[in-house]
């Protein structure tokens, strides 16, 4: 009762040698497929070099490709020949060149000893298997694939939509049913003198030398036939990254591999000296007794799968700049954006810092400079306040913003006083929460000691900035949480909306609001629009203001900070 | 492969940093230097050194003479393209070589590998901590920028134009434009037909500028830190004014000796102090991709 090995190998031949030799003196037969690829002088040096060794031998040899029948050509004659010469085999292990066994021999031993009837070959039906890459599952086993996909691409796709166009179908022959899987297998003894003893395996085997990737597919559609007692798993833990190629291990990953209790590994670094001196080494540290747990492995592998597809959202920098409609979120986190609150409001800065305890800035896109909290000159991840740096890429400013604070809520003002080139942006954006108070922009207009003629004038320019603004947000492209009152609404009923953006913010009061920020006074203010409606302007965003002075509040002046029950 | 004048006193951190990282070989261009760089280079068993007395400018600031050399030498070999003052760091750099970095992006079918260039710089004036040869100069320049980067594409070929940084924060606030660009691919799988267009900032053919995802998921990249903020730095900008040799009528040292009067200060306390490339990721600024 034994184990007994087929290695292909393609490169590294001295690293080959090494993990053959392991096996070998540890009472495991080995045979060795030496691509034909490899100099006859490597070859013969290497045959050389295991030469003291007699239970390994060398097979006839193959010149493989990836992807191509001379892969599966190289370990049926790999395999007859070790069930041929070494009659004790039980199990036949599958491995490559750049294969390293993590667990002693004689635990695989072991643990094939008692399993003695057991296949573990990967072996899923083509609708189960979610890791094909390029669009060929099903159409591996119905279309012919005459050419090279590494040499001749070209020739390849278009010979695939050359049969897609005419429907072309490889009929599949009778009795398989196709199956994929990992081509790093271990089968018993006899299951694969079955498989390779078939009657019927001319036909199959030339069948499957027009399928794409057989070596994925022969022994793993074949061992259906066969036998029932079918782990569908490899014992080799292998890993695949988005493109269907095979994750590289290195010295880095020692604790890694250690910890997956997995037999044999692929595929190692060549150079990675310290892998193959710790883990060939006899160290009775590595005597587990587990199962395989390739679990812990798998995370930081499907990790760099997500990372390399889907990335960080609201990243932007050199290895990840999204198109457009491709950024899986323009920004990196939630952020609020308030519209006229600092100018109906005194104190609407320090007061939502107190209510929120977000990171309440200024008018960051303010024509003199980005006004950041607290006045700082420059703001997290080293960005300036310098107007023109902010404006000559304001994408990127908000961006960077919100990326340098992740894990802070981040607040700002906006208004049609500001450079407005963002405005499409904020409005697209999921993660900004945009509250207006519209036609706000006019309050520090009636305060403002200009002549009226200018201040008419200044007041056309906002109107219409701002009406374009909103038009923005509330066009079907706005991704945005957007509220929007009308300066009259909002006076009306303060408290209301200002409840309703605070919980919505969601930050730290889940109670009632306490506090309300110090409205300036609007006395007159009725009087101010009607006088610019007599200049023959139009103000309109601010609704329905009585011109008969002050609304009802009007009268209890001067304005006090009121309480709420 | 780089081209120099006058950076002896750099030259042996460069190649202890290289030859650790696992650079077989170095191509050197000399532009006439008269501090011993020359000579210096000479002496060591794995540089080759080229001569020069012609203009820097007029060989397009020394890219003509690189593209040359890669021609006639590097086919079919990994070059790595820095200035004597751009130190490689890329991701598992200090668990893995760059041999184990080239043959991934060998078994990967990449062919060109961007590392953005991230500005250093000491806490406190440029002057306050003098750079002696052989020191690891991030000793001293410590902080960089950790997101103030700004990206546009170049659609004329294809690249990503990053600027931003302490360059652009201190010497071009007033005029953005004219801050230089900080992208840069310095680590290609040679091939004769390819040729390096401005600087490393871009190549021909423009498939190999596409170090960049453009679907939402992220490349592996490494960065360039910068050793160029040093007390070194003073003397150098003087010198390359003087010369007019450097990029855009040298508008960029035009701007530093404006301000180098004032003997700046870089820092800020929102700078960020380098730790080591894991770092580097999590801010963002590179990315494993999926090497894992």
């Amino acid at each position: 009762m034994s184990v007994g090995f087929v290695m292909l190998v393609h490169t590294a031949l001295n690293r080959a040698e090494q993990v053959a030799r392991h096996w070998a003196t540890h009472d495991c037969p080995v045979v060795i497929h030496v691509d034909k690829k490899v100099k006859r002088a490597d070859f013969n040096a290497f045959v050389e070099s295991l030469s003291d060794l007699d239970n390994i031998r060398f097979s006839q040899r193959f010149s493989c490709e990836w992807g191509t029948w001379s892969l599966v050509e190289a370990s049926q004659a790999a395999s007859e020949l070790l069930l041929q010469d070494f009659a004790e085999v039980r199990h036949v292990y599958l491995a490559s060149g750049s294969c390293l066994p993590l667990r002693p021999v004689e635990e695989l031993k072991e643990y094939l000893a008692e399993r003695p009837m057991t296949n573990f070959i990967e072996s899923v039906t083509t609708e189960d298997v979610p890791w094909t890459v390029g669009g060929l599952d099903e159409e591996r086993f119905t279309l012919r694939f005459p050419f090279s996909w590494k040499r001749r691409r070209r020739l390849f796709d278009g010979y695939v939509r050359l049969q897609r166009r005419f429907k072309f179908k490889r009929k599949i022959p009778d009795g398989l049913v196709p199956h994929l899987g990992s081509q790093w297998w271990c089968l018993t003894r006899q299951t694969l003198s079955a498989i390779l003893e078939d009657p019927d395996r001319a036909t199959y085997d030339r069948y499957f030398s027009r399928v794409w990737i057989p070596d994925e597919s022969y022994y793993q559609t074949l061992v259906r036939l066969y036998s029932t007692n079918i782990e569908s798993r490899s014992l080799t833990l292998s890993k695949f990254d988005f493109q269907g190629k095979p994750h590289i291990f290195y010295d880095d990953h020692m604790q890694l591999l250690r910890r997956s209790d997995c037999f044999v590994a692929r595929k190692i670094w060549p150079y990675a000296e310290k892998l193959y001196a710790g883990f060939l080494s006899e160290n009775p540290a590595l005597i587990t007794g587990a199962e395989p747990n390739p679990g812990k492995i798998d995370r930081i592998f499907s990790k760099a799968v997500e990372r390399r597809t889907k990335g960080r959202s609201g990243l932007y920098m050199q290895s990840r700049f999204p198109n457009e409609g491709w950024e899986n979120g323009l920004t990196s986190a939630p952020y609020a954006v308030f519209e006229g609150f600092a100018e109906l409001f005194e104190d609407f800065e320090d007061w939502l810092t107190r209510m929120v305890g977000a990171r309440v800035h200024g008018h960051l896109f303010a024509p003199a400079r980005a006004e950041f909290a607290g006045g700082q000159s420059v703001f997290a991840g080293a960005l300036s306040d310098s107007a023109e740096l902010r404006d000559y890429n304001p994408r990127a400013f908000l961006t960077s913003l919100i990326w340098n604070t992740r894990g802070e809520r981040q607040c700002f003002q906006f208004g049609p006083r500001d450079s407005q080139e963002i405005s499409w942006d904020l409005a697209k954006d999921a993660n900004a929460t945009i509250a207006v108070i519209s036609g706000a922009w006019a309050v520090p207009l009636f305060y403002s000691n200009a002549n009226f003629s200018s201040i008419r004038k200044e007041a056309a320019l906002l109107q219409k900035i701002e009406a374009d603004h909103l038009n923005a947000l509330r066009s079907f492209y706005a991704k945005a949480r957007v509220r929007i009152w009308t300066l009259a609404d909002f006076v009306e009923n303060p408290m209301e909306p200002l409840q309703t953006i605070i919980d919505e913010l969601g930050i730290r009061t889940a109670h009632r609001l306490t506090e309300a920020p110090r409205m300036v006074s609007l006395d007159g203010f009725g009087q101010f629009l009607q006088n610019l409606k007599n200049q023959g302007m139009h103000p309109h965003l601010m609704g329905d203001f009585p011109v008969s002075n002050t609304l009802k509040h009007g009268k209890d002046k001067p304005r006090k900070p009121y309480l709420v029950k | 492969m780089s081209t120099l004048r006058n950076e002896r006193i750099r030259l042996p951190f460069f190649l202890k940093y290289y030859r650790d990282l696992g650079v077989n070989h170095f191509i050197v261009v000399d532009n006439n230097s008269d501090d011993g760089s020359r000579e210096y280079l000479a002496e060591q068993p794995d540089v080759s050194v080229w001569t020069s007395s012609a203009s820097y400018k007029r060989s397009r600031f020394g890219v003509d003479w690189l593209n040359w050399l890669a021609r006639r030498h590097a086919h079919g070999h990994w070059v790595l393209t820095v200035d004597p003052d751009e130190f490689f760091v890329y991701p598992f750099a200090d668990t893995r070589n760059l041999r184990a970095l080239t043959d991934w992006l060998d078994a990967s079918s990449i062919r060109s590998f961007g590392a953005m260039l991230i500005d250093m710089y000491p806490k406190g004036t440029l002057d306050s901590q003098p750079y002696h040869e052989g020191e690891d100069p991030f000793e001293i320049a410590s902080w960089f920028d950790s997101g103030n980067y700004m990206i546009s594409r170049n659609p004329r070929f294809g690249n990503l134009w990053i600027q931003g940084g302490p360059r652009a924060r201190a010497f071009f606030p007033d005029n953005p434009a004219r801050a230089p660009a900080l992208n840069k691919i310095p680590l290609v799988k040679w091939h004769r037909a390819y040729t390096y267009v401005s600087s490393t900032h871009n190549l021909l053919p423009r498939g190999l500028n596409l170090v960049y995802d453009e679907w939402g998921g992220e490349k592996a990249s490494g960065v360039l830190l910068h050793a160029k903020f040093l007390s070194t730095f003073a003397a150098k900008a003087e010198e390359e004014l003087e010369r007019k040799q450097h990029y855009a009528a040298s508008h960029e040292y035009k701007a530093y000796a404006a301000r180098l009067k004032d003997n700046p200060d870089l820092w800020c306390k929102w700078s960020e102090k380098y730790i080591n490339w894991r770092q580097l990721e999590i801010l963002g600024l590179m990315s494993k991709g999926n090497w894992a």
